[in-house]
């Protein structure tokens, strides 16, 4: 099952550039959740917080506090948190030293996990989930690099799951897919939202639109505007929400 | 008009590449055929299995020298490659930017650019002169200094083109960073990372100065690697220096071997690891 996230206060900065200025967000579970705003309005930092990814580069810092159904992300372990929040970045990143099979269970394998059924029963039900299976069955052993684009993002996305995370944080998936492979991942994310908490980062708002049960429209590291998807493309309450999905700026 | 004047400069152009390419040719090609030309009359069973034999006598070989050299290029890997690379992987993995690894990375540009006949002299002042005797340890030292900052850039050079995207890949999957280096990193640069410390080797294999004043030669087998060793550099060069046309004989010989060595390392960096990549 999903876990529900609680965001309060959250500030971030790279160096001496502050890009979350205090955000406060209720991120509930089971739901696919959009983050929305122009290149450059936080976006990106605010879902690579959740799963302390953010600090991990030299100069940042974090303030404010996350809670992960009611505890705080930073009482854990990062490493530890990382593997109940999982996360899809934007260009497809498959190992290149591993094979198509060792890439989906390396989360499993390289945590200590030995049992080969274990982690056979795992990569099938990850590839499957992540609607790659079919397409890799017989070829598991080739590279991983040796996939098109597009499956190269359906191998991450299952890599991923294979960790069974509790939440899915995903920074623009599709952005760098054709439509074809975009229609895919779209329909897993869908489909994945019964068992994850999905966070998404997207540029294109049909896609916020299709498939976002709420929207959060950021802008400038601030939290503009955030509610259920339908409210926010037809009805918004901030006037920037507005110009920003009718396209007048960004 | 001009459509002709461009496609007359781009002939221009690649008439003067082909030229510079031909002429860092010829040096290439003309000290590899006139080693081969000298050196194959003198380069028999014998040159590999018998010791030197005193002036006037047929039939001596290079045996002990071609031993001595693997052996001291054998002790400098045993401690330049496990150092430099991991040296490497602090600079890359660890610290990029504190005053430490800068003062390491300027240390070994200059440690690189240094004339290896200093190395030499510092391990014959620190080293042999305190324990009295040239050795085969102090010469496979010395050419594990000159090691060192070859393997360190190279391997961090390789580390660095591992894309950040792949470790922040291994991060989100919960994966701890030393396993990330060891299961993840490490195995998308081996290729890369060998191939640098295979050139390394062959770059000391050849090394002629460092070994004068650390492992002095010896016209005998070394029965330790506490006592002054043989090597196939300090042979070619003091036969070559000699006055006797046999020993220039084998001199030609010994600078085939030389060159045949470093040519099949070469080889086997380039070739022995190509097979992970597809």
């Amino acid at each position: 099952m999903g876990h529900s996230l609680s965001v309060r206060n959250l500030e971030a900065w790279y160096g001496s550039n502050k890009t979350l200025k205090g955000i406060n967000m209720e991120i509930a579970p089971n739901q696919v959740t959009a983050i929305i705003g122009p290149s450059g309005c936080g976006k990106s930092t605010f879902v690579r917080c959740i799963n302390r990814m953010h600090e991990t580069l030299p100069g940042t810092k974090v303030k404010g506090e996350i809670l992960l159904d009611e505890e705080s992300i930073y009482d854990r372990d990062p490493v530890a948190l990382r593997k109940m929040v999982g996360m899809v970045f934007q260009k497809a990143n498959p190992f290149p030293s591993m094979s198509i099979y060792e890439n989906v269970v390396a989360g499993l394998r390289l945590n200590g996990m030995k049992n080969k059924q274990t982690l056979h029963a795992s990569a099938e039900k990850s590839l499957r989930m992540a609607a790659l299976w079919d397409e890799v069955k017989d070829r598991l052993n080739y590279s991983g690099m040796s996939l098109s684009g597009g499956q190269q993002q359906r191998l991450c996305i299952a890599r991923a799951l294979a960790v069974e995370p509790s939440v899915l944080l995903m920074d623009e998936p599709a952005s760098a897919l054709d439509p074809i492979a975009t229609t895919h991942i779209e329909e897993l994310i869908r489909q994945l939202k019964e068992n994850y908490t999905i966070l998404i980062v997207t540029h294109n708002m049909q896609q916020a639109a299709r498939i976002a049960d709420s929207t959060a429209f950021f802008l400038n590291g601030e939290l503009v505007e955030h509610g259920p998807t339908s409210e926010i493309f037809t009805n918004p309450n901030d006037k920037r929400t507005e110009d920003y999905i009718t396209g007048r700026f960004g | 008009m001009n459509d002709r004047l461009r496609k007359y400069r781009n002939t221009m152009m690649m008439g003067i590449f082909i030229v510079a390419t031909l002429i860092a040719l010829i040096p290439l090609f003309g000290v590899l055929g006139y080693v081969v030309i000298n050196g194959i009359s003198a380069l028999d069973l014998d040159f590999f299995m018998n010791l030197p034999k005193a002036m006037g006598v047929s039939g001596g070989g290079m045996a002990n020298a071609i031993v001595g050299t693997l052996i001291m290029v054998l002790i400098a890997s045993l401690i330049g490659m496990p150092v430099g690379i991991l040296a490497a992987i602090y600079l890359t993995e660890y610290d990029r930017t504190s005053w430490l690894s800068i003062a390491v990375r300027f240390a070994t540009d200059v440690l690189t650019g240094i004339p290896s006949i200093i190395v030499g002299i510092v391990i014959y002042t620190a080293v042999v002169l305190r324990m009295g005797h040239f050795s085969a340890l102090a010469g496979g030292l010395a050419l594990s200094i000159i090691m060192i900052p070859l393997i360190i850039r190279s391997t961090e050079e390789m580390l660095k083109l591992v894309s950040q995207s792949i470790r922040e890949a291994g991060y989100a999957l919960g994966i701890s960073k030393r396993i990330i280096i060891l299961r993840i990193i490490l195995p998308t640069a081996a290729k890369g990372i060998i191939t640098g410390a295979m050139l390394a080797v062959a770059r000391v294999s050849g090394e002629t100065a460092p070994l004068l004043f650390t492992a002095l030669g010896n016209q005998y087998w070394a029965r330790s690697l506490n006592e002054p060793i043989a090597a196939l550099p300090v042979q070619i060069y003091q036969y070559a220096t000699s006055p006797y046309a046999e020993w220039h004989q084998l001199a030609w010989a010994g600078s085939l071997v030389l060159i045949l060595m470093v040519v099949i390392l070469n080889l086997i960096a380039r070739f022995a690891f190509r097979s992970r990549s597809n």
